[in-house]
């Protein structure tokens, strides 16, 4: 059974990472997002470095926040409509696996460049030098969270046509300490503060999130797609 | 008493929203059956096969395979069914080959996945991704399944939905090696099969009842 159950994540991660290989444009909305937003904020609040700097943490945050909640919206949608996910619940595994690999799969392609392409934004609102690694840390391990509990809502609102909105509402609340010891992190750095304290509390929560959120997620796809 | 029928279903009964969608008292399915289920639209051909592959849970009644409930020996169960519905599980962006490959759990090596593709014809169209094919060639990668898998329970919804002549008579020959090979198939079709031996299962569902009378 083993073997099977980590045949389901690799099968799930490798066959969702070339779906979005092959719709790269659907796949880098999300980045794109995050960058067209951030440099709306010089232009609608003050191009001022000094004000900037205060609040460019927690923009980042934000914004990494709503280009994740997004993107997770399609999670399951695109197999809720082909019937690929009716088959993946009658497939003899256990269901907790490909969810997994399919949430991997979305970090992979969302999380992980908004990771990569945060410092180039941390320039643009002038986050103060010290921020910077600190921001990287916390938005690696807060955007994998981000993807787990955006899973969890996609799950809810998988039967819907326009579950979108209703996701954001359902899953913003759930965001909210991720969001609270991601900001942390980086003002701690800034400030000079050991910052690897809301880190740890972060990784404890993704910890969590790996463990929890594929069940919940696994059990919520099977009460809503009975219909 | 002999061996237990592979498939037995007893006073099962499902509803929605107080209709009761489907209602069958006894239905038993041995190896070496092709079970055609008929009825009108909307009469609950597709609920009952998707109570049978446990999609769906029925609100009453028992459905027993190898004489031990599904809900039991769940993953035994599941192992041994192919379940193809209305929806093909086919993903556009993909080839007929990467799709068929996916679906069997990458447990099969690329020869075999060609063979199945190229005997239900799509030779040389195997790496065009799928959303480039037409209907009936999209329909036919979903049934390719049937070729690779080695589950002893096919359910057939409406398998011949935008296939050609030549691609029923091929599903039909499919069937007939499939069950004198041991296996079974419940298929729901409004097609008479050109097959020996197929037992029909007529169903008037109970909301049309009501709509009549």
């Amino acid at each position: 059974m083993r073997s099977h159950a980590s045949n389901g994540f690799c099968a799930y991660l490798r066959r969702d990472l070339r779906l979005s290989h092959r719709r790269l444009g659907e796949a880098a909305s999300p980045l794109i997002f995050f960058i067209m937003v951030s440099t709306l904020v010089p232009l609608g609040i003050t191009p001022d470095p000094a004000s900037l700097a205060l609040v460019a943490s927690g923009i980042i945050w934000v914004f990494a926040l709503l280009a994740t909640m997004l993107s997770a919206n399609d999670l399951f949608t695109g197999d809720y409509q082909d019937g690929s996910l009716e088959q993946l619940l009658i497939s003899p595994q256990v269901l907790v696996m490909p969810v997994l690999g399919k949430v991997t799969a979305h970090w992979l392609v969302t999380g992980l460049p908004l990771t990569i392409v945060s410092p180039l934004l941390g320039l643009m609102l002038s986050l103060p030098e010290a921020g910077y690694f600190p921001m990287m840390a916390s938005l690696a391990l807060g955007t994998a969270c981000l993807s787990l509990l955006g899973a969890v809502g996609a799950a809810l609102t998988v039967s819907l046509q326009k579950g979108g909105m209703l996701l954001a509402l359902v899953v913003m609340p759930l965001y909210m300490p991720v969001i609270i010891f991601g900001g942390a992190t980086v003002q701690y750095g800034i400030d000079g503060l050991a910052w690897t304290g809301p880190l740890a509390i972060l990784g404890a929560m993704l910890a969590a999130a790996i463990a929890l959120c594929p069940l919940a997620i696994a059990g919520v796809l099977r009460l809503t797609s009975i219909n | 008493m002999g061996n237990p029928s592979l498939i037995t279903i007893e006073n099962l009964r499902f509803e929605r929203d107080d209709t009761t969608v489907v209602n069958c008292d006894h239905l038993h399915l041995d190896a070496g059956d092709i079970l055609q289920v008929e009825g009108p639209n909307g009469s609950g051909k597709t609920t009952l096969l998707r109570l049978l592959t446990t999609a769906l849970q029925p609100c009453e009644g028992t459905i027993l395979y190898c004489g031990k409930s599904i809900i039991e020996c769940r993953l035994e169960y599941l192992s041994d069914i192919l379940f193809i519905g209305h929806q093909s599980a086919v993903k556009l962006s993909l080839t007929a080959e990467e799709n068929l490959a996916w679906m069997a759990m990458s447990q099969l090596d690329s020869s075999s996945v060609l063979n199945a593709l190229e005997s239900l014809g799509l030779a040389g169209y195997t790496d065009i991704p799928c959303y480039k094919l037409s209907a009936g060639q999209k329909r036919r990668v979903a049934l390719a399944r049937l070729l690779i898998s080695d589950a002893r329970i096919w359910y057939l919804d409406e398998p011949f939905t935008a296939i050609d002549r030549e691609g029923v008579k091929l599903l039909e020959r499919c069937m007939k090696d499939h069950v004198s090979s041991g296996g079974a198939v419940v298929v729901s079709t409004h097609q008479d099969l050109d097959l020996k031996g197929v037992r029909h299962y007529p169903i008037l569902g109970e909301s049309l009842l009501r709509a009549c009378s």
